[in-house]
């Protein structure tokens, strides 16, 4: 249970839907994986309008879109949230959730900064839109109905040949809670958001020193390459850290964090053929939704595992999955498609 | 000459970045770019705080104010209220509109962003995108980078995506009147400036360098120097 002040208002239904530029390039089944848990399963409405852009976060957060700029940017996001009549965004990515939520917090201390964004936006667009009532990152929805994922498990989070809890570490993007801790479930100091899934999903949540340390992006500190030693170096202290309680998995909730706690284990194995899981394997790195899809019994290569770089076989196996080893890289209609090579893992 | 704090005060970050800050090093403790960086937020806070034109032109030219990662763990844990990553974000923001970014390695490389995450939103109405990263620049993908590339369709298909089409889903074209406001939008709020600020001083840069420089894309000497070169001692 998360204690009373440290709960955050997750609405229940009919949300307007924002992608991510990184979740739909590197994992654009979670994207659909999300979409298809809350209409399909759940019986929820979400609502995507194919006109909403990325909201320059990445940008923004390396210096090259002003302030002003990414508020209008915002705006407009809320417009078509107006005109498609929805009071709820439900956001994709952790970086433009920290950015919604800096922006509302802008527009209630600085009120002409708002009024100045509704000029900008009619000037630009002609467009006219109104602040949302609810704010809600997916995980947060996804966290909200864990228990409803947990009565259709199929594969909970026990490692079959042990029968003990898988043991997951769970990693929450810096941007979620860190800078305005009430949008978050559980604050910045509690955050339940993943731990609550992995408990009532069945498995167990790893403590460890650098368990809330950024992961690294840094955004300009990965997006120059003469600048990408810092982005590895904090990878390899949060690694370093967690090693020694021999994490089975990592979950994560933000785009940057899965993509980069993924990519930079293979560049840490190539450049010092270090590893960090057992019996000289790499953890796999998993988001919500992936996790929630094996949980559910979901086909792995439907949902996107296959186009990691660490492949999740190892947890495949601890969990009692059943795959298909054959089936791992077909198209949709069951052609055979070229085989990757060096992945690791696998 | 002037007064930047009193510019640095024209944006509000600023504004709600810093009330009085004590000294007590919170920010630093935290911090994953002091870590590995000779960097301590602390000390530009510090320098703002004095409103010493000298020390904060010093500032907006060096190498300090690009160490930032701008996780904005320090605003969680500062005790007064202050969050030392926005003060670096309006620091940021002037040492380009004033064309001092250009005086230090790691300022330079805004060329480099802007030259691709920035172009990037108006090209495809997106920061990043699958087809935008290059495996030559980003060799930590792996090689399952290369791959996507090559079966990208049949991937995305797969996986629920719309690689490159009208309509919803992943990596979805936007639709060119959408591009067209995000454009309106740049141009109305001095995002457009920004950029043209970006290119004119860089521009200037290249040529006392003696570097080659062209007016789009990156297969130049200068977008090259500013992606790639480490040149200085950035660490302890």
């Amino acid at each position: 249970m998360v204690w009373r002040d440290y709960q955050k208002e997750i609405a229940d239904d009919h949300f307007f839907y924002v992608r991510s530029c990184i979740r739909q390039s590197f994992f654009p089944g979670s994207e659909q994986f999300f979409l298809h848990l809350m209409r399909d399963v759940l019986g929820k409405d979400v609502y995507e309008n194919p006109s909403h852009t990325t909201c320059t976060g990445i940008g923004y957060h390396a210096d090259v879109v002003p302030f002003s700029t990414i508020q209008t940017v915002i705006a407009r996001h809320y417009a078509l949230m107006k005109e498609a009549g929805y009071k709820n965004i439900a956001i994709s990515c952790v970086t433009s959730f920290g950015i919604y939520t800096e922006i509302l917090e802008t527009w209630k201390h600085f009120p002409e900064e708002l009024e100045k964004t509704r000029e900008y936006l009619y000037k630009a667009t002609g467009r006219e839109f109104d602040v949302p009532e609810n704010v809600v990152h997916t995980s947060d929805l996804v966290y909200k109905f864990r228990d409803q994922i947990a009565a259709a498990a199929k594969y909970p989070l026990i490692n079959k040949q042990t029968g003990e809890p898988l043991r997951v570490v769970e990693h929450i993007g810096c941007h979620y809670a860190k800078i305005f801790p009430k949008y978050g479930v559980g604050g910045a100091e509690f955050p339940q958001v993943l731990s609550g899934m992995i408990e009532s999903w069945g498995g167990q949540v790893i403590d460890y020193p650098e368990r809330r340390h950024c992961c690294g992006f840094g955004f300009r500190q990965y997006l120059v390459q003469a600048n990408r030693g810092y982005s590895l170096s904090n990878t390899v202290k949060k690694f370093s850290s967690m090693k020694a309680y021999k994490p089975d998995l990592v979950l994560t909730n933000c785009p940057g964090c899965t993509m980069f706690m993924d990519k930079w284990q293979y560049t840490i194995k190539e450049m010092e053929g270090t590893t960090f899981g057992d019996n000289g394997e790499s953890i796999p790195v998993l988001t919500y939704e992936e996790l929630a899809a094996l949980v559910m019994g979901y086909n792995p290569w439907d949902i996107g595992l296959q186009i990691h770089m660490v492949q999740s076989e190892p947890l495949l196996r601890k969990m009692g999955i059943e795959f298909d080893p054959s089936d791992k890289f077909r198209t949709k209609d069951g052609r055979q498609m070229p085989i990757p090579k060096n992945l690791i893992n696998s | 000459m002037e007064n930047y704090l009193e510019l640095l005060k024209q944006d509000i970050r600023f504004v709600e970045g810093l009330k009085a800050c004590m000294n007590c090093g919170i920010c630093t403790a935290i911090c994953p770019a002091a870590e590995f960086y000779d960097y301590d937020p602390r000390k530009i806070v510090d320098t703002v705080q004095k409103g010493d034109n000298d020390d904060i032109e010093k500032l907006l030219k060096s190498e300090t104010i690009w160490y930032c990662g701008e996780c904005m763990s320090c605003k969680t844990r500062c005790p007064r209220g202050n969050t030392p990553a926005l003060v670096v974000m309006s620091l940021r923001t002037l040492s380009q509109k004033l064309g001092f970014f250009t005086e230090s390695e790691k300022g330079r490389q805004q060329f480099a962003i802007k030259r691709t995450v920035g172009e990037n939103i108006f090209k495809y109405g997106y920061c990043v995108a699958t087809y935008a990263v290059r495996p030559d620049m980003h060799r930590e993908q792996g090689p399952v980078w290369q791959y996507i590339l090559d079966n990208s369709r049949d991937i995305y298909e797969r996986l629920g995506g719309k690689i490159d089409e009208l309509g919803e889903g992943p990596l979805r074209k936007i639709p060119e009147d959408a591009k067209e406001e995000l454009r309106k939008i740049f141009e109305i709020t001095g995002g457009t400036e920004l950029f043209e600020t970006i290119e004119v001083h860089s521009k200037k840069k290249a040529a006392e360098m003696g570097l080659q420089f062209d007016d789009e894309g990156i297969d130049n000497e200068y977008f090259i120097m500013t992606f790639t070169s480490s040149e200085k001692k950035h660490t302890y």
